[in-house]
C-alpha cells in the first residue's frame, strides 16, 4: 500500500449470502484424534496451540479416534443421544406451537443440541449453569419435566414462572440452571461469581457459563474472563460459537483471523476449541474443565464450533441473510446424525431403534403439550392473575405496590 | 438492641467499618470486597482492618470493572452469600448499571423466587468536596426508579451504621449511598468555616456492637410547624443550618430511605405544616425531588397553602471551580423557606 493513501474501513463481511454459497475455509478445522489433549494441570499459556485447532473424537466414518476418546459408559452415550433427539423434537414441536398461536415466541437450538446435552452429563447435577435461552438441551437431559418447560413457554396457571417471564427464560434452581436473562452476557460474570463463592465456602461445587459468539462483544464477556483468571475461578467458561448472532456473522464479533478461544489464553485462562457437533468431543473436553475446576487448578475457556442450523428466533427469517441450504454445507455436519453412526458402528444402537426411540419421544412431547395445554394458554387467557403481577418484586410487598394492586382492582 | 449500651465516638467512615464488622462476625455468608478495599482499607479507610480480622477470602481487592464487580455479587448472592460491595465513587457506578437493573434488580421476580440477589452496593456520593464532575454526582433517582431496588442514604454515623446493618440483612438489593462529604463531620453548606468533627456532634455516638435501624423508616430530624422540608444526605445538616439562619420553624424530615419510602412521615408532616420544600444535591429535572413533589402533591393537596419548592443541583454537570455556585446552600435553601411560608 503506497504512502498516503486514504484510508479505508474494514468491516466484515460472511462469504455466502442468499443465493451464493457459504465458503466455510475460514473455520480452522482439525482432523479427528489430530489435536493432544494435554494433562488437567497445563498452564494456560501452553493451550496457545489447542485454542487454533479443534478437537474432534468422532471421524468422517463414525469411528471414535485420538487422545480424546472419553471414558464414558455406553449407557451414557445413549442417554445423551436420547436427550439429543428429544431436545430437537421438543424444539420443532414447540415452534409449531408458536405457529399455531400457543406461544408468543420460541428459540429453537438446531445443531447445538450437542453441546448442552454432553457437558451436562460431564457435571454433577449440583453444579450450578448460567445458560443462554439456547441450552434448554441442559434441562432435558436432567430430566426436568417438559410438562413445567410447556406451562413456562405457554405462561399459563401452571407456569413455575408465574407468567412474568417471555416464553424460553426458564429459571430451574434445583435443576441447577440459572435464571435466564433476555440481557446478553450478563449470566457470564454472575457465573464466575457463583464459582467463586463455591471457592470461598471451601465447597467442591463448579460453574458453568455460557455464551454464544456474539454476545462475547458485550462488556461482561471480558470481565468474567478476567476475573475468572484473577481468582482462578471454578468455572468452565463456554463460549458457544454458531457462526450468527441473529442476522451477524461471527467476523462482526470478532472472530475473523481468530478464534474465540483464543482470547482465553490471552486472559492467562487454559481455552480449548472443540467440535460442537461430537457429543464424545464434548463430553471429554468437558470432564477436562471439570476436573481442572474441581481440582482448584483454575477455570477454562472452550469454544463450540457449531452451526446455528435454525432461525434464530420464531422472529427471524435466516433466508434474509444466509443461504438457504447452508447447514448442508457445514462440514462438521449433525450432531444426532454423527452419534448416531457412532452409536450403531459401536453396536449400541440401530437404526430400528432410532426410529423406536424417536416415535417414542415424539409420543411423549405430544403428551406433555396435551398435558400442559390443559393448564392453559395465553390464547385462552388461562394465565396467573394480574395480582401475581407485583408480587416477587422485593422480598415482602412494600406498601406502594400494595396501592398499585388495589388501584388494579384486585 | 438493648445490650448495646456502650456508645463510642465515631466518624461515619468509622461507622460503616464497624456495621461491616459486626455483619461479617455474626454471619460466615457476608464478604466484602470491591476497589482497594483488601489490605488498603479502601481509599475512604471504610474497610481498613477488615481483610487482616477475617481474611483474604472474606475481604478482598477486585480488578477496576464495576460490572464485575456487581455481576460476581450477583452470582455469589445466588450461591447463598451476602455481598456488601463498594463501587469507589457513585459517578463510576454506571458501567454496572446494567447488572443492577437488568439483573440484581429483578432476579427474585424473573425467578419467581428461585433465586435471589441479597446485596448491598456501598458507594460514597455527593458533592462539596471539590470534586468536579466525576468525585460529586448523586445518582439516586437513576436508582429510585427500579422497580426491585432498595436506595438508602445516611446523615450521621449512628443511622449509617444502624442502616448499613439493616441494609446488608435484608433480603432485597440496595444501594447504599454514603455522602462522602459527611464523612468526617457533618457540613451545612458553610464551606468557609471550619468542619466540626463528628465527636462533637451527639450522631456521633455510636453503639459498638449490633443494632438496627430500620428501612422504609424516615426519621424527623427537626421537629417544626411552619414547613416540611423533605431532604436527604448533606442536605439534612444544610436545611437544619437554613432553618436556624432564617428563624423559620422548619420541620426536617430525613428520608434515609428514598425508595420504598416513609409515606405516612411525610403526609403527617406536610398535613400539619401546610407547606413543604424538597432538596437535593442532584439535578433538578428528573430528579428524586419531582417524585417527592408528586407525592405530596397528590397526598396533601388540600392541606398545601404554597406551592411546593425544589432546591436542587442545577442542571448541568457538576462544575468545579463554581462548586458553591452549584452546591444548593443555605442561603439559596433558606430563600426557598422564605417565598414557601411567605406564599
Amino acid at each position: 500500500m503506497s504512502k498516503g493513501e486514504p484510508l479505508r474501513l474494514h468491516v466484515p463481511e460472511p462469504t455466502g449470502r442468499p443465493g451464493c454459497a457459504t465458503d466455510f475455509s475460514y473455520l480452522r478445522l482439525s482432523p479427528a484424534g489430530a489435536v493432544r489433549r494435554p494433562e488437567v494441570d497445563v498452564a494456560p499459556m501452553d493451550t496457545r496451540d489447542l485454542a487454533y485447532s479443534l478437537v474432534s473424537v468422532i471421524d468422517a466414518d463414525g469411528n471414535a479416534v485420538g487422545p480424546w476418546v472419553p471414558q464414558i459408559d455406553i449407557e451414557v452415550v445413549r442417554k445423551g443421544l436420547r436427550a439429543m433427539m428429544k431436545t430437537r423434537i421438543f424444539d420443532s414441536r414447540m415452534l409449531m406451537a408458536q405457529r399455531q398461536k400457543k406461544m408468543s415466541f420460541y428459540m429453537q437450538s438446531l445443531g447445538e443440541e450437542a453441546i448442552g446435552t454432553a457437558q451436562a452429563l460431564a457435571l454433577n447435577v449440583d453444579d450450578m449453569c448460567f445458560p443462554t435461552y439456547r441450552q434448554q438441551s441442559i434441562l432435558i437431559v436432567r430430566d426436568y419435566p417438559l410438562v413445567d418447560m410447556i406451562c413456562q413457554l405457554m405462561s399459563n396457571e401452571r407456569d413455575p414462572l408465574k407468567g412474568r417471564q417471555l416464553p424460553v427464560m426458564y429459571s430451574v434452581k434445583k435443576a441447577g440452571f440459572f435464571s435466564i436473562s433476555g440481557n446478553l452476557a450478563t449470566q457470564y460474570i454472575q457465573a464466575v461469581g457463583w464459582g467463586m463463592a463455591s471457592a470461598i465456602k471451601g465447597d467442591t461445587k463448579i460453574a458453568s457459563a455460557w455464551i454464544g459468539d456474539g454476545a462475547t462483544a458485550e462488556a461482561d464477556f471480558d470481565t468474567a474472563l478476567t476475573f475468572a483468571h484473577v481468582y482462578r475461578a471454578p468455572v468452565i467458561l463456554n463460549v458457544v460459537n454458531n457462526q450468527w448472532a441473529i442476522s451477524t456473522f461471527q467476523a462482526i464479533a470478532g472472530g475473523e483471523d481468530t478464534t474465540f478461544a483464543a482470547r482465553g489464553v490471552g486472559c492467562g485462562i487454559a481455552s480449548l476449541r472443540v467440535d460442537g457437533n461430537d457429543f464424545l468431543a464434548v463430553y471429554a473436553a468437558s470432564c477436562w474443565a471439570a476436573e481442572r475446576a474441581r481440582r482448584n487448578l483454575g477455570p477454562c475457556l472452550i469454544e463450540w464450533v457449531t452451526y446455528r442450523a435454525g432461525p434464530h428466533s420464531t422472529s427471524d427469517d435466516p433466508s434474509k441473510y444466509r443461504p438457504g441450504d447452508d447447514w448442508s454445507h457445514f462440514p462438521l455436519g449433525d450432531p444426532i446424525a454423527r452419534l448416531k453412526q457412532y452409536l450403531i458402528k459401536a453396536g449400541a444402537w440401530s437404526e430400528q431403534e432410532h426410529e423406536e426411540t424417536q416415535k417414542r419421544l415424539e409420543a411423549e412431547v405430544l403428551a406433555a403439550q396435551k398435558e400442559a395445554e390443559q393448564y392453559g394458554t395465553m390464547a385462552s387467557g388461562h394465565t396467573f392473575s394480574p395480582a401475581e403481577m407485583f408480587d416477587g418484586i422485593y422480598k415482602d410487598m412494600p406498601e406502594h405496590l400494595r396501592v398499585q394492586r388495589q388501584q388494579l382492582g384486585i | 438492641m438493648a445490650e448495646n449500651t456502650v456508645k463510642t465516638s465515631m466518624t461515619m467512615i468509622q461507622a460503616l467499618r464497624s456495621a461491616m464488622d459486626v455483619m461479617m462476625e455474626k454471619d460466615e455468608n457476608v464478604v466484602v470486597f470491591g476497589q482497594d478495599v483488601g489490605y488498603f482499607g479502601g481509599v475512604f479507610r471504610c474497610t481498613e482492618g477488615l481483610q487482616k480480622k477475617y481474611g483474604k477470602s472474606r475481604v478482598f481487592d477486585t480488578p477496576i470493572s464495576e460490572g464485575g464487580i456487581v455481576g460476581v455479587a450477583i452470582g455469589m448472592g445466588a450461591y447463598g452469600l451476602r455481598p456488601c460491595i463498594e463501587i469507589q465513587f457513585a459517578d463510576y457506578i454506571y458501567p454496572a448499571y446494567d447488572q443492577i437493573v437488568s439483573e440484581a434488580a429483578r432476579l427474585r421476580y424473573r425467578s419467581a423466587g428461585d433465586f435471589t440477589a441479597p446485596i448491598t452496593i456501598r458507594t460514597p456520593c455527593g458533592g462539596g468536596i471539590y470534586g468536579g464532575q466525576t468525585h460529586s454526582q448523586s445518582p439516586e433517582a437513576v436508582f429510585a426508579h427500579v422497580c426491585g431496588l432498595r436506595t438508602v442514604m445516611p446523615s450521621n454515623p449512628y443511622d449509617a451504621k444502624g442502616l448499613l446493618i439493616a441494609s446488608i440483612e435484608n433480603d432485597d438489593p440496595v444501594i447504599f449511598l454514603e455522602p462522602k462529604r459527611l464523612y468526617n463531620g457533618p457540613f451545612d453548606g458553610h464551606h468557609d468555616k471550619p468542619v466540626v468533627p463528628w465527636s462533637q456532634n451527639p450522631l456521633g455516638e455510636v453503639p459498638e456492637g449490633y443494632y438496627t435501624v430500620p428501612l422504609d423508616k424516615a426519621a424527623i430530624f427537626r421537629p417544626g410547624k411552619q414547613l416540611t422540608v423533605l431532604a436527604y444526605g448533606t442536605m439534612v445538616w444544610v436545611s437544619e443550618a437554613a432553618a436556624r439562619e432564617t428563624g423559620i420553624d422548619a420541620e426536617i424530615i430525613d428520608l434515609r430511605s428514598l425508595w420504598p419510602l416513609d409515606l405516612e412521615t411525610i403526609v403527617a408532616s406536610v398535613k400539619k405544616t401546610r407547606r413543604c420544600v424538597v432538596v437535593h444535591e442532584a439535578t433538578r429535572t428528573c430528579g428524586f425531588g419531582a417524585e417527592l413533589v408528586s407525592l405530596v402533591q397528590e397526598h396533601c393537596f388540600y392541606h398545601l397553602e404554597a406551592p411546593i419548592e425544589r432546591v436542587t443541583g442545577w442542571d448541568t454537570p457538576y462544575p468545579h471551580a463554581q462548586e458553591w455556585a452549584y452546591f444548593p446552600g443555605p442561603a439559596r435553601v433558606g430563600a426557598a423557606f422564605k417565598r414557601t411560608v411567605e406564599a
